[in-house]
């Protein structure tokens, strides 16, 4: 447990030379890039970075199950701490450092204002099961967060508890069932775009549904067609995201939703990609009955390395009294929290809870203060810029990189590419490396599925066009590169704290927790 | 627009190269009749830092904050001193802004972090392995109901009634809809758990028991027995742990023969923040159970150059690659939530969460004894770390309004929790950690006896 820095970035006789630079150090550090060991490594059982009473022999009323066995949990001072964890922050890249153009992600920047208005201490220090009275302002900035979403995308109603964008589907999906459950017609096929996020058919599976896929055209949208002709009594929903995963809106949609209707179907919408059209199109107008928002995409609340996110789904007005306690009712008095107790009288049909308490309200205040900030004016900019921003790329790119839906007009928030005409010997992922030693974070590769090697860009709003303009230089230098075969692509990332890692390795013999036998190699 | 970079001339220049003559034209796959082409009405233009501070101040004001009363709320979310250094360090920007790790060379900093969390948690929970987090406790909750099915290939799930309600709803919810049978009747008020009885009910089509370790009412029981029961029939037993700070105190559930071991996360550096983000935590006691496990999981490998490196992995259970038949549709972690908690631990270590159970156990047998002598009021427990039950002879919930309205939070009504009666509605669960003072304990009892005279 106190054991020094033994291990960590241990040498490991490497093969292949290391870095770019051949210069080796005793630490392993080279200038500001400072290796870290593990918290368990340099922590010990008897340190600790937090002053507490020295415990008493006092009363013991535990039932007779004290914990007397060590868990070994090394504990740090608070420098250590700070050091340690800052160490670790800098082998982080993020949208603080550059431009993060994942695909489908949607990384734009995190007003500092939205952390300052989140650590207020009516919202960071309440509890969830505070007496109403106590809770107004919470209670009204969950309401007016949701006016906001009811107003952008022009539907009936919205339940904002669900954590996450496919905590979200869930919830969609859960009231479409409960509403053809209730008009006695059970169905059992939901069906999906090849093109879905996976989250899609896991969700509809999750909830009970066997999952079929609607090819797409080859302009790379729904065969509406073919969608038709599957449509039938078996069918309960139609999972469509608009914009889709190949950056295009799907211009049908509306045709799509009075077909899946008039088959007596629900249409859910994956909202992901809602940024590239908020203030300027309202799913509520093209027949949508269920759309998550991901706040965390569209209204910019942080990423933090892995969520948290937060889902709240729009309804219409035939899903509505399905939607998940609790929620929140104004009235003249001010605002109630709806929950089991009430919800008996209050949501007779409810299909129940998805999660304990309020909804995600950290992420709430982030979101509202991003939306205020905007405003109707400034979020119709938002999806403005970030579409122009991503069609400057397409067409800044595509005489290098083949784009596959380039000649069929404008792309919506993202630029899709894929790897046709690269040497055979270099791949997508080769590409993506090398764009890490250029100071980038890389697209997202090989989504959608639909097309070969894809390289799926989304700068969104928040990029300079000098930012968009190196970003542009970098890839094209390396686009040219892949198609001349430059072999010393299989060696990228040479820069970064690590080289490419082996994730086969990782799979096969998994370690998934520090042993202390480790530091004994 | 202050986060908005490009001006009007970069607008003019973008639109050039890209052939189009307004920033409307690209939106010409949108069908006109339904392309706005002006903000929507009568929603707000933009307001700048000031004014939004200032609006969103004015609606935090209009709750009362924790820290501006005794406070003694808990029944699965808890009030704890978090360090000031932990709020610091995970408004890194390379944390706060970073993404998913997908790129794992430039993401070694929140990798590093969940191994370190995932071995933090097993070693917690005395566990073999845990995941790099859920949403929060309840749905990790279903979601070891959800694994326990396919690994028992039994669809029977018996709920303890010590289970938080809010968890029982979302499991019913599930079940409701995946067909699992959740068999599960509200607590009686009685100073024990009900494990004796849970492994007298599990038979051969159970594939899981599940119980709250403490409970919802504070009763802490020993689950070795249930987990041999269990066992003995081929069931799993799932634990869950919704104040993790317990475990400074006493045994894990994996010591005690849990298979499965959930939690809520949010006690440790996470705050309270009216009930989210929080953090769920999912262990398993035997790695052979991995593979059937929701959710991301990060582990060490190493680089080209053979240095030791993190990646995440497992990721053919994960729905990205494994769509319809993976083995949750979860697609995110609480990443910054769990780096919250792994900071909190560090600082804390394993001397400081002793002592830091062993204040909340000595604050709460205080605060227990000293509600004893308020006239008509009855402690529940025999048993409890920092959170038991009292009973009033009176509708507590309005109680605990009327309490409120005198600037004293005095806990959770469990009328407000379970609706269905049964002297449930004369009963309060009040929680106790470090940051209630013997001041705040005199102020609660002198206001329930004043309430209740």
């Amino acid at each position: 447990m106190n054991a020094p820095n033994i291990s960590g970035w241990k040498p490991g006789a490497p093969e292949a030379p290391s870095g770019s630079s051949g210069i080796e150090t005793v630490t392993g550090n080279r200038g500001l890039m400072l290796e870290e060991p593990l918290i368990f490594e340099i922590g010990g059982a008897d340190t600790c970075g937090v002053d507490l009473p020295e415990p008493g022999g006092g009363a013991d009323r535990l039932g007779g199950l004290a914990r007397s066995k060590a868990f070994a949990l090394p504990g740090l001072s608070e420098p250590e701490t700070v050091r340690h964890y800052t160490r670790l922050s800098r082998q982080n890249y993020a949208i603080d450092c550059g431009i993060f153009p994942l695909g489908s992600c949607t990384m734009k920047h995190n007003p500092r204002l939205n952390e300052k208005v989140a650590r207020m201490p009516g919202f960071a220090d309440c509890h969830p099961l505070q007496p109403e009275a106590t809770v107004q302002g919470a209670l009204a900035v969950i309401h007016e967060l949701a006016q906001w979403m009811l107003k952008l995308t022009g539907m009936h109603g919205v339940a904002m508890t669900p954590k996450a964008g496919a905590h979200g589907e869930l919830c969609g999906i859960l009231c479409i069932r409960a509403a053809l459950e209730a008009r006695g017609d059970a169905r059992s096929v939901i069906l999906v775009p090849e093109s879905a996020h996976g989250t899609n058919p896991a969700t509809a599976a999750f909830a009970g549904y066997a999952v079929e896929n609607i090819p797409a055209t080859a302009e790379g949208r729904v065969d509406l067609a073919a969608l038709k002709a599957r449509l039938g009594p078996d069918v309960a929903a139609v999972m469509i995201t608009n914009p889709n995963t190949c950056g295009l809106f799907e211009r049908e949609m509306k045709a799509i939703s009075d077909a899946v209707h008039a088959a007596g179907a629900l249409v859910y919408c994956d909202g992901a990609n809602f940024n590239a059209i908020v203030g300027r199109v309202r799913p509520g107008d093209l027949g949508i009955d269920a759309m998550h928002i991901n706040l965390h995409k569209t209204f910019s609340t942080p990423h933090g390395g892995g969520g948290p996110g937060s889902g709240p789904v729009v309804l219409s007005e035939a899903l509505m009294p399905f939607a998940p306690l609790p929620f929140v009712k104004k009235t003249d008095a001010g605002f109630e929290l709806i929950e089991e107790e009430d919800g008996v009288e209050a949501a007779p049909r409810t299909f129940g809870r998805l999660a304990a308490f309020n909804g995600q309200m950290g992420m709430f205040t982030r979101a509202l203060a991003y939306i205020l900030s905007h405003g109707a004016d400034g979020l119709r900019q938002v999806s403005g810029d970030a579409v122009l921003g991503a069609n400057y790329i397409l067409r800044s790119l595509e005489g290098l990189l083949e784009a596959p839906f380039g000649s069929t007009g404008p792309c919506m928030h993202e630029a899709l590419f894929s790897d046709k005409g690269f040497a055979e010997s270099v791949s997508t992922l080769d590409l993506a490396k090398a764009l890490i030693d250029e100071g980038f974070h890389p697209m997202t590769m090989y989504f959608p599925l639909v097309v070969h090697g894809a390289m799926l860009i989304e700068p969104t709003e928040c990029e300079s066009k000098a930012s968009l303009d190196q970003f542009i230089l970098a890839l094209r230098s390396i686009a040219e590169r892949a198609k001349a075969g430059d072999e010393s692509l299989h060696q990228a990332p040479q820069l970064a704290p690590r080289r490419r890692l082996d994730e086969t390795l990782a799979a096969r013999k998994p370690v998934l927790v520090w042993q202390e036998a480790d530091a004994a190699d | 627009m202050r986060y908005l970079p490009l001006t009007e001339a970069n607008r003019s220049a973008m639109l050039d190269v890209i052939g189009a003559r307004s920033v409307d034209e690209l939106f010409t796959d949108v069908p006109r009749e339904h392309y706005l082409t002006a903000p929507i009405e009568s929603l707000p233009m933009h307001a700048s830092e000031m004014a939004v501070e200032r609006h969103m101040r004015r609606l935090s004001k209009m709750n009362l904050a924790a820290a501006d009363a005794p406070f003694f709320l808990g029944a699965g979310a808890y009030r704890h001193h978090i360090p000031a250094s932990v709020d610091h360090l995970i408004q890194r920007g390379e944390f706060l802004t970073s993404y998913t790790p997908y790129q794992p060379e430039i993401a070694q900093g929140t990798l590093q972090m969940l191994f370190e969390f995932q071995s933090q948690v097993a070693r917690l929970f005395g566990c073999a392995v845990a995941n790099a987090s859920m949403y929060d406790g309840s749905t990790a909750c279903w979601e070891a109901i959800a694994m326990a099915g396919r690994v028992t290939k039994r669809s029977k799930a018996i709920l303890s009634s010590g289970l938080h309600p809010h968890y029982v709803s979302t499991a019913k919810t599930m079940g409701r809809f995946n067909g699992d049978t959740i068999e599960y009747a509200e607590p009686k008020l009685v100073p024990e758990a009900d494990f004796g009885a849970l492994a007298e009910a599990v038979d051969g089509e159970t594939g899981c028991v599940v119980v709250q370790y403490p409970d919802i009412l504070g009763r802490i029981g020993d689950m070795t027995a249930l987990a041999e029961a269990c066992h003995a029939v081929g069931a799993l037993l799932v634990a869950v742990v919704t104040e993790p700070v317990a475990l400074g105190a006493i045994k894990s559930p994996g010591e005690m023969g849990a298979d499965i071991v959930v939690g809520e996360g949010q006690a440790i550096g996470v705050g309270l923040q009216f009930g989210g983000p929080y953090l769920g935590l999912f262990a398993v006691r035997d790695p052979k159970h991995v593979r059937q496990m929701p959710g991301r999981l990060c582990g060490e490998t190493v680089d080209a150059e053979g240095k030791r490196g993190f990646v995440l992995t497992l990721s053919t259970r994960e729905q990205h690659i494994r769509r319809e038949k993976a083995t949750s549709n979860i697609c995110t972690n609480s990443g910054l939530c769990a780096l919250a908690f792994s900071i909190h631990l560090t600082l804390l270590g394993e001397k400081g969460l002793r002592a830091l159970a062993a204040e909340n156990h000595r604050l709460a047998c205080l605060a227990a004894d000293r509600l004893a002598l308020v006239p008509g009021v009855e402690v529940l427990n025999e048993s409890f770390f920092n959170e038991f039950t009292i009973t009033v002879p009176v509708e507590s919930r309005q109680l605990v309004r009327d309490l409120a309205e005198k600037g004293v939070l005095a806990g959770v009504s469990l009328g407000r929790l379970y609706p269905n009666g049964d002297r449930r509605e004369n009963g309060i669960v009040l929680a106790v950690t470090e940051t209630v003072t013997e001041e705040d304990i005199e102020r609660l009892a002198s206001a329930l006896q004043e309430a209740l005279a």
